[in-house]
């Protein structure tokens, strides 16, 4: 057994109402940059839909994540070594910006610097972010917002295509017949990235101590092989540096004992961070068990209890100190994933070993209940709801449990019961002991269960322990002469020393590095952002 | 005169060329990337580049045989003057038509995508140029002199000349007898050398040859000394109730 641990991010999908602030505030801590205009670390796009990039569920036309290749060996889906340096010089499996969406940008000059008097009111038109050309906006990271277009596009979705036909016909795109959920999207960090494994340069690497998966700006060529290895095409390149930039799960603020930005500014509050131990010796095995329906144990098993004596040994054996031990008891993300057994995570069957989970949404299913004109506070119609519609369940089965509708039900008939057993016991206090016994939980677990989802407290969500150093006076010596962090050259991720310093509230005082002059990657136009002509008008 | 084209411009681009790119290792590892535009455009590229890519390693390949392998060693092994001649011409007429075509789509397609456009710097347009230029005047010299023309043995003559710059015996009246094409051809090569490690052709030397061994994941401890830890918001919030009265 070889112990590490994980900084792992779960979130109740229940919770989400879509409203996109953690999106925005990820693109302004980390990618308002040129080069990252069509950029989103953090996105949110709604359920059902063809999402962001399009149909980057389709792993029939990205190849992205692995698969288990005729001797049952875990290969890359993209191929193995040879094959993918075969296609250094131009990557089959690349999307193009327009599999993103052609970022615009306003004139807005032009309603600023209007006169007086004009007869007609002055109308700002889309440039394009990149050429600066007018053009039409015709999508966007979130066009399909609360099912925008879906008549159109949403029957494109994989996850409906894998469906069984006969569920995937009663996915109708009417709007009084459907359901839908939003999903924020951040990368996965997995315990088995594909994106790391098909780096050629060696660039991308998992941190030891705390599992976060980062690109060394100075490593990286430019091969691109990362964003089309990666399933969730969580891994983009920046056309400005020619480098790959991914979720950074922001770990200056993770270092300094604090949630990532888009956990802090969540308005649902639905976002849970904590760690999790895990078995490095086990993850090669979780990851090649034939059947993709295993997986999602596999993945838990690969878990190690913080409670088990001999797995907090090990722990102190390999250096981690108390505070990380403490935080592994306390850690929201392993009650939800293997406590409550309420967590799921997405895709299980890329086989990545991803490591933001998600509490599948119950709302879609009272919905039915409603529409179906039962009473979604019943618990016994909500369970024949779930038992009977099969909608949405066959549909949150294929995102979450790699089709596995049983596992999916499970996890909702949790929800249900935690509802009906806590509106009871608030109503006239009774402990609804037949509804505990239909899911295996204790009054204690089902109410510690509430607590952390429904009431959901700060410390609670939030248990990060602060990043620790085996020899902290070395470290301190060295920080003290080295540069700083690679992150924050021009035109790079951490740019800005001072958006640094206040973002993450580094101690004053602390180094950050200037930006290096780009000699060499400097644009033709001399400038570092848009000129956009307004008098131009779209051919 | 002679001296100076054919002794000190070859060492000064050589100077420049080994100087440059330890200078460009050292100072700009953010900078040495293949610079990638394949997501703007990938319709010309997906043709254009890998028949770039495979031209250049024939030609690069045939540069090599040609310049480094002097004509007694092939003679010795068995390969008489008119093969190795076949050979020469032909595969550097085939690998450099696909050069050509290759380089035609990539430059077609700087000036046809507007997005790629935007991204090309000052050094890849010089760069471009450059290539166009020796290209240009390498396909002159293989398919003008020795597929249509008279032919040029420059065996004895230009590849003599470059083996002596690396014994620093270099015979400048080997050159001043050779064709102009060919004369023009070696200066260019050289000023080639000489911005090389200015250009996006750093990339080159970063062949990730190394990926073939290296185990699939990879691991990398943290640099640096952790942050110091910060107030939470309650904590800030509560500091800010009771500012005084905590007796702090």
């Amino acid at each position: 057994m070889r112990i590490r641990a994980q900084v792992a991010m779960v979130m109740n999908l229940d919770k989400c109402i879509g409203c996109h602030t953690c999106s925005v505030t990820c693109k302004q801590t980390w990618t308002n940059r040129e080069g990252t205009e069509y950029v989103w670390f953090n996105n949110v796009e709604t359920k059902p839909g063809i999402g962001y990039p399009k149909h980057y569920e389709d792993q029939d036309r990205w190849h992205g994540g692995w698969k288990l290749d005729g001797k049952g060996r875990l290969v890359l889906r993209s191929g193995g070594r040879v094959k993918r340096l075969t296609r250094l010089f131009a990557n089959p499996d690349l999307p193009s910006l327009d599999d993103y969406y052609e970022p615009a940008t306003f004139d807005k000059d032009i309603l600023v610097n209007a006169p007086a008097g004009l007869k007609d009111t002055p109308v700002k038109r889309p440039h394009s972010a990149l050429t600066g050309e007018p053009m039409a906006v015709t999508w966007g990271a979130n066009w399909e917002d609360s099912l925008g277009g879906a008549h159109e596009h949403a029957g494109a979705d994989p996850n409906i295509a894998r469906m069984p036909a006969e569920a995937a016909a009663k996915v109708k795109f009417e709007f009084e017949k459907t359901f839908m959920f939003h999903l924020p999207r951040i990368c996965e960090h997995c315990l088995n990235p594909a994106c790391v494994s098909a780096c050629p340069s060696g660039a991308m690497y998992k941190r030891a101590e705390d599992g976060i998966v980062l690109v060394d700006q100075d490593k990286c060529r430019g091969w691109r092989m990362c964003v089309s290895a990666c399933p969730y095409k969580k891994v983009y390149v920046n056309h400005a540096t020619g480098k790959a930039e991914k979720c950074t799960l922001c770990f200056p603020r993770i270092e300094a004992g604090q949630p990532t930005i888009c956990s802090e500014t969540c308005v649902g509050r639905l976002r849970y961070l904590g760690i999790v131990f895990y078995d490095e010796d086990a993850v090669l095995a979780a990851a090649s068990v034939p059947d993709e329906r295993d997986l999602l144990d596999a993945q838990r098993a690969v878990f190690l209890d913080p409670n088990d004596p001999a797995v907090q040994q090990a722990a102190r054996d390999a250096g981690m100190p108390q505070e990380w031990l403490d935080a592994a008891r306390r850690s929201p993300v392993w009650r939800l994933i293997s406590e409550y057994r309420i967590a799921l995570p997405l895709h299980p069957e890329y086989r990545t070993l991803p490591m933001v989970w998600y509490v599948p949404p119950l709302s879609p299913v009272l919905d039915a209940v409603g529409a179906a004109g039962r009473d979604d506070t019943d618990a016994d119609d909500v369970f024949h709801t779930i038992r009977d519609l099969r909608i949405p369940v066959e549909y949150l089965a294929e995102l979450f449990t790699a089709g596995d509708a049983d596992a999916a039900a499970g996890v909702l008939m949790k929800l249900a019961v935690m509802r009906s057993y806590m509106r009871m016991r608030t109503l006239d206090g009774t402990v609804a002991q037949e509804l505990l016994d239909s899911i295996g939980m204790t009054a204690e677990q089902v109410e510690a269960m509430y607590r952390l989802l429904a009431i959901a407290k700060y410390d609670e969500r939030y248990v990060i322990p602060k990043a620790y150093s085996k020899d902290a006076a070395a470290l301190e010596a060295q920080a003290a002469t080295q540069e700083g962090c690679s992150l924050d050259c021009e035109g790079g991720p951490g740019m800005s020393a001072e958006a640094t310093v206040q973002s993450f509230h580094l101690v004053a005082g602390d180094e950050v590095r200037p930006g290096r002059p780009g000699l060499l990657s400097r644009r033709s136009d001399g400038r570092r952002g848009l000129t956009i002509n307004p008098l131009r008008s779209r051919s | 005169m002679n001296t100076l084209v054919w002794i000190v411009l070859p060492y000064l681009c050589l100077a420049v060329f080994v100087a440059g790119h330890v200078w460009r290792w050292r100072h700009d590892q953010f900078g040495w990337t293949t610079h990638t535009s394949q997501l703007l455009e990938s319709r010309l590229l997906r043709l254009g580049s890998p028949l770039f890519h495979l031209g250049a390693f024939g030609v690069i390949g045939g540069h090599a045989m040609g310049l480094l392998v002097p004509a007694s060693v092939t003679e010795r092994i068995g390969i008489s003057e008119h093969v190795y001649h076949l050979t020469a011409v032909w595969g550097g007429t085939v690998t450099g038509l696909m050069l050509v075509v290759g380089l035609v789509l990539l430059i077609a397609r700087r000036l046809v995508s507007g997005r790629v456009r935007r991204v090309t710097t000052t050094m890849d347009k010089v760069l471009y140029v450059a290539l166009a230029a020796m290209v240009a005047l390498g396909m002159t010299a293989t398919v003008g002199t020795n597929l249509l023309g008279d032919g040029y043995d420059y065996r004895e003559s230009v590849a003599v000349w470059f083996r002596g710059i690396f014994w620093f015996q270099p015979h400048t009246e080997l050159m001043t007898g050779a064709p102009l094409v060919y004369q023009l051809h070696a200066i260019g090569g050289f000023l080639f050398l000489a911005l090389w490690p200015f250009t996006r052709l750093v990339h080159v030397w970063s062949a990730p040859l190394a990926y073939l061994w290296r185990p699939y994941v990879v691991y990398r401890s943290r640099r640096g000394a952790p942050p110091a830890a910060q107030p939470t918001p309650a904590a800030v919030r509560d500091d800010a109730r009771h500012p005084v009265s905590s007796g702090r």
